[in-house]
Parts: C-alpha cells; sequence; structure tokens
C-alpha cells in the first residue's frame, strides 16, 4: 500500500483551542506589534533629531486621531506582553502549573493588560499628554 | 515552516448521512472523517444517527456500534475500553481524548469525531504514529547504569524517590498531547513534543537512573526541547489529568541549574 498519498489530519480548523493558547497566540503577536513601534519610536526620535518642523510634522500625525489610535494599541500591547511576560517568568521557575492555576493566571493576565493600559491613558489625559 | 492550512489532497469533504434506525427515539448524530485509502478521494465526514437508548454511555460504545450496525468499513483503533491502552486517542468535539473515557452526555449537539491532529492519515480515524513511536526510542526509555546490579535483590527506591515518579509513570503515550500541541504540529519533525518530554523527565527523575548527564545532552536542543513555548494544550487535554507542561519546565530547569553549578 502506498503511504505517501495519506492526508494531514485537520488542525487548526478543527481544534478547540483552549483560553491559554489563546493568549500565547496574542503574545507573540503583541511581541510582533512591539517590535514595529519600536520603529515608529524610532521615527519620533529622528524627528525630534530633525529639528522643530520635522517634530512639529511627527507631533502633528501622532496627536491625531489614527496616531492615537496606534499609541492606544503599542500601549496596550506593551502592558499585556509585559505581564504575559511576567507569567512566563513563573512557569520558568516551575511554578503555576495547574490547570486551575493557569486559568486564573490567564484572567489576571488580561486584566492586568487591561487595567493598566486605562491607567495610562487617563493619567496622559489628566495631565495633558493626551491633549 | 508553520502551515496553517490543509494540503488540497487533505480537505475535508461533505460525505454520506445514514438515517436513525425506524421506531428510535433517543437519536443522537455522530460525525466521523473517513478516508479510504483504496479509491484515492479526499476525506470526508460521515454523519450517522444512532439510538443512545441502545447505545454504551461512551464515545467509544457509539462507534463500536456504528461499526458493528450501521457501517462496518468504519476503521479505529481501541483495545481495553477503559482508559489505560491508549488505542482509541481521537480528537472528540474540538479537543484529543479517548473515545472510552469521553462520556456521551458531556457532550452538546452532534458528535464530532476526527483523527489525532496534523497527522498523516492511514484510514478514517487511524493516524500513523511512526514518527511519535521513533521520538519515543530515541530518548531511551530504559533504566540506564553504571554501577551492577545488587546481586540478591532489585534497585531499590525509597518512598520519596518513588513519589518522584508519579504524575509520569500514568503516561499511556495515546499522544493526546503531543497532537494537540502547535509546535508539534508545526515543527514536529525535529520537537519531541510534550509526551516524549513528559517521558524524558519521567527517567531523569527516576532515582535508579545514572544517565541523566548525557540525556539532557540529548535534550538541550533548540529543537528537541525549547520549541516548547507553554502554550498549555498538552496539560489541558491530557485525558490522563497528567501535566506535561510542568515536566517541561522540570527539564528546561535541570539545564539550568546544571550550567550554574
Amino acid at each position: 500500500m502506498s503511504s505517501n498519498n495519506r492526508p494531514l489530519s485537520p488542525h487548526l480548523d478543527v481544534y478547540r483551542l483552549p483560553l491559554s493558547a489563546l493568549i500565547s497566540i496574542v503574545h507573540r503577536g503583541t511581541g510582533a506589534f512591539l517590535t514595529i513601534g519600536t520603529v515608529v519610536l524610532v521615527w519620533w526620535l529622528m524627528a525630534l533629531a530633525g529639528g522643530e518642523q520635522s517634530f512639529n510634522e511627527a507631533q502633528e500625525f501622532m496627536g491625531g486621531f489614527f496616531g492615537k489610535l496606534i499609541l492606544f494599541g503599542w500601549s496596550f500591547a506593551l502592558f499585556f506582553h509585559l505581564a504575559n511576560g511576567i507569567r512566563h517568568l513563573v512557569w520558568d521557575a516551575g511554578y503555576c502549573f495547574e490547570k486551575s492555576d493557569v486559568e486564573k493566571s490567564s484572567y489576571i493576565v488580561l486584566g492586568a493588560a487591561g487595567f493598566l493600559t486605562v491607567l495610562v491613558w487617563i493619567i496622559a489625559f489628566s495631565t495633558g499628554g493626551g491633549a | 515552516m508553520a502551515e496553517f492550512t490543509l494540503p488540497e489532497n487533505s480537505v475535508v469533504k461533505k460525505g454520506k448521512t445514514f438515517p436513525a434506525p425506524d421506531g428510535a427515539t433517543n437519536i443522537q448524530a455522530v460525525e466521523i472523517y473517513r478516508w479510504d485509502p483504496d479509491t484515492g478521494e479526499n476525506p470526508r465526514i460521515d454523519t450517522y444517527h444512532i439510538d443512545l437508548d441502545t447505545c454504551g454511555p461512551m464515545v467509544l460504545d457509539a462507534i463500536i456500534k456504528i461499526k458493528d450496525e450501521v457501517d462496518s468499513t468504519l476503521a479505529f483503533r481501541r483495545s481495553c475500553r477503559e482508559g489505560i491502552c491508549g488505542s482509541c486517542s481521537m480528537n472528540i468535539n474540538g479537543r484529543n481524548t479517548l473515545a472510552c473515557t469521553k462520556d456521551i452526555s458531556d457532550i452538546e449537539g452532534p458528535i464530532k469525531i476526527y483523527p489525532l491532529p496534523h497527522m498523516p492519515v492511514v484510514k478514517d480515524i487511524v493516524p500513523d504514529l511512526t514518527h511519535f513511536y521513533a521520538q519515543y526510542a530515541s530518548i531511551k526509555p530504559w533504566i540506564q547504569s553504571t554501577t551492577p546490579p545488587p546481586g540478591d535483590k532489585e534497585r531499590l527506591q525509597s518512598k520519596e524517590e518513588r513519589s518522584k515518579l508519579d504524575g509520569l509513570y500514568e503516561c499511556i503515550l495515546c499522544a493526546c498531547c503531543s497532537t494537540s500541541c502547535p509546535s508539534y504540529w508545526w515543527n514536529g519533525d525535529r520537537y519531541l513534543g510534550p509526551a516524549i518530554l513528559l517521558q524524558a523527565y519521567r527517567w531523569l527523575a527516576d532515582s535508579r537512573d545514572e544517565n541523566a548527564g548525557e540525556r539532557l545532552d540529548e535534550l538541550e536542543d533548540p529543537f528537541k526541547l525549547y520549541r516548547c513555548h507553554t502554550i498549555m494544550n498538552c496539560t489541558e487535554t491530557c485525558p490522563k489529568g497528567l501535566n506535561p507542561a510542568k515536566a517541561i519546565a522540570e527539564i528546561k530547569k535541570l539545564l539550568v541549574e546544571r550550567k550554574i553549578a
């Protein structure tokens, strides 16, 4: 019997991913997004180094709706990646592997990322930084 | 590289539907992945309607009933029907588990049965586990020692030493965990996967084994071990309630400890 025409069984299409797996995907996604965000940060700094006119142009873009949206996404990505990164450190130390602990820490990561993001934006707006 | 879609010959088509027998009142739909190596056609999903009033309580009972009474061409593996042999591992309603310990009553709606994910299919829900077993052999799953055994008795362990094997020795190598792991899906050719790594740790944790150094040398590899990204699908799905993710973390810890020791 020939075996090289064997089909590959379905995987992503049929597997019901648990929350921990979804968070793992978002962790990688936010990591990639943060890398791109760092390039934007460099562009911003270069605009600053380029003098008043280029800085004002950069400020205008970043202060606009689209720029703020990117910054909001970037801040969420940062806090999510940070919170889940700390969970990874705990895992690497050998703790928090019971199923109930994994579920609990998943919600803590999501909650912490959301809370810190909102907190930073409240501070930003209340100090005039978001204006 | 990760390929998120199925190759052309693996795309699943709609299959046949088998109605419930006359007079059946407690009808359950069972959708099963089918592939026949002799026809060369793509895999399909066949739907069987069975009467639960004349069926045992587990998913495996339903599958056996279908083969006995409805469609004898259905191929699957089973042996012990009590969760100790690991033969009837499959994907049931999105999670890998043993059909013999999965209650039909726990499932809402149709029962959806697929082979273990991302594996070459031999026929229907029978996957080819050749590579999985070869990986198991590669970790040398037996006691290796240099000291000769005591002449008049076995190699003894204290209760404490023996307890370190609890949660490890129960693994039945059903491959549910490995085939639930996205890292194993994308890199299964070189990544050992959770089941084999749990077994690797089982021998590292055995007080009678004297070859830990060499075992760790073998495991210290970006692919064999470090494709584990703690996604936790393995621990979530293990039908025996074991924790492969923790076993893998313990191996990583041993590797760090011997570096700084």
